[in-house]
């Protein structure tokens, strides 16, 4: 299983290629929104494209609640298990 | 109260080049932006050429680019030239006002790139994998929402849709829109991104494509007897108007003056112009009157002459009848012979080479004419440029749409300092 680094890593790729925020700002205590100005439909494509890279499924309900970078790391890492 | 509305800044992204002032220079070169197609898709098609830009992806940041169609990337280059040349600023360097500040951007079709990769990712990916950027790229006014977003107009941002005449219709909105003392600035022109298999098979179903694969650059033909039909082009065109008090306030270089527009209905067919052209010729009347300009006053006419069989006749005949006896040393060009049709971006296109007509006193060639349409009541510069005269100068830019729309626009070289 990948590490909570690992992925914060693969996610900060994946948010930076959506939305152009610097990979190194994409820290576990920031917030999507608020934070790193990630808009709405930004979000929705990020967490479809951590469902392709992660392997996971991360349906409409959970995704509304991830609001930081933390929250989605630790999603996924519980998914993944 | 009339208002005096110049021209202070153009921008375009076309077959010809990757700015308004390499666009211009190809056209008075005579070079065509017409090639052969290199995409897998194209080898089955019944036309296999096309007028392409280069890839606009490379003049925008990525992030921007991935979130426009493509019809909005094109507008999004055009007018980020467009404002820069005006010589306005982006953001905290803008010194516009937005609620004087309006947008006004048409294009024929929309983000059809969009609409159509998408759907099919739908089929072939599933439901979950359709970009959530899908409505907002495909919207046929998302680049002028763009482009509205990009220079602060909150004076208003429309989209006007009337096939390829629509960015002639923007600029006659805009022009409207600044005499009606609703703005002061308005960012103007139209746009057109649909080089894709399916309307490329659509306009060739309907036999409106010229289907000479074996020689694309000398396809569009406009008025030589062995004319077949248009050649389907991409790109954008864009241009600051404002009015001449702000222009002459803050200094800025004036291309031309946009003295009026005519637009008419052909109230005829869907898709076939009315042969009389008398729909075509009231635009141009209209323009005429609107401007305050006479038959006599015009040297040029930039005619949407799209190289169709009965289109490039009948127009010949409604700028001969608009024009009257005055028609006698008007001379009349096609820059589709080089540039492909734009569609909702044509209009936009034109009106910049009419503007640079007047202003450097030269018409560009209506290329690969190699016997002219015998019996034409109209002056052709046919394969070279023409010279204009001394003094003053006033022009006519026709387009017409599907769903019978035809709009002139009339400008002049008055004001002209760039």
């Amino acid at each position: 299983m990948a590490s909570t680094e690992e992925i914060r890593t693969d996610l900060a790729e994946i948010v930076n290629d959506i939305a152009g925020v610097a990979a190194e700002d994409v820290q576990l205590d920031k917030s999507f929104v608020d934070d790193l100005g990630v808009d709405s439909l930004s979000m929705v494509e990020i967490i479809y494209a951590c469902e392709d890279k992660f392997g996971v499924s991360i349906p409409d309900e959970d995704a509304k609640n991830l609001k930081t970078v933390g929250d989605a790391v630790a999603y996924i890492e519980r998914a993944q298990n | 109260m009339t208002r005096t509305v110049v021209i202070t800044g153009f921008g375009a992204f076309t077959p010809l080049g990757a700015d308004a002032p390499s666009t211009w220079e190809a056209m008075l070169a005579g070079r065509s932006g017409v090639h052969a197609l290199r995409q897998s898709w194209a080898a089955e098609l019944p036309v296999t050429f096309a007028a392409e830009t280069s890839d606009p992806v490379e003049h925008l940041d990525r992030v921007t680019a991935r979130r426009l169609d493509r019809s909005s990337q094109l507008a999004m280059v055009a007018g980020m030239e467009a404002w820069a040349d005006a010589g306005f600023g982006l953001g905290a360097d803008n010194p516009t006002d937005p609620d004087r500040t309006l947008v006004s951007v048409g294009t024929g079709i929309g983000g059809l790139h969009s609409l159509l990769g998408n759907w099919d990712t739908q089929k072939e990916k599933g439901l979950r994998r359709v970009s959530p950027l899908t409505i907002p790229m495909l919207m046929a006014n998302a680049p002028a929402a763009n482009l509205g977003l990009l220079v602060g107009a909150a004076a208003a941002v429309h989209a006007p849709v009337s096939a390829c005449a629509s960015s002639n219709e923007a600029i006659s909105l805009a022009y409207d829109q600044i005499q009606l003392d609703r703005c002061d600035i308005a960012l103007a022109g139209g746009t057109e991104g649909v080089i894709h298999p399916l309307p490329l098979n659509a306009f060739a179903q309907m036999q409106a494509l010229s289907r000479r694969n074996d020689s694309p650059e000398t396809a569009s033909r406009p008025w030589d007897v062995d004319r077949d039909g248009f050649v389907l082009g991409e790109g954008a065109a864009l241009m600051v108007l404002e009015t001449l008090e702000s222009a002459l306030a803050r200094g800025a270089k004036i291309y031309g003056t946009l003295v009026g527009a005519g637009i008419s209905n052909d109230n005829h067919d869907i898709v076939q112009p009315e042969p009389s052209g008398r729909g075509q010729s009231q635009a141009m009347i209209k323009a005429l009157k609107a401007s305050g300009l006479a038959p006599r006053d015009i040297v040029h006419v930039n005619a949407h002459g799209t190289s169709t069989p009965q289109g490039d006749v009948t127009e010949a005949g409604s700028i001969a009848t608009a024009l009257g006896s005055a028609v006698d040393g008007v001379v009349v060009t096609s820059t589709k012979s080089m540039t492909g049709h734009l569609l909702g971006g044509a209009g936009a296109l034109e009106t910049f080479a009419t503007v640079m007509a007047l202003r450097d006193r030269v018409v560009p060639p209506t290329i690969n004419i190699e016997n002219l349409e015998p019996g034409l009541p109209v002056d052709i510069a046919v394969n070279a440029t023409r010279t204009l005269g001394e003094g003053d100068l006033a022009a006519l830019n026709n387009s017409f749409g599907f769903g019978g729309s035809n709009v002139a626009v009339a400008v002049t070289n008055q004001n002209v300092t760039a």
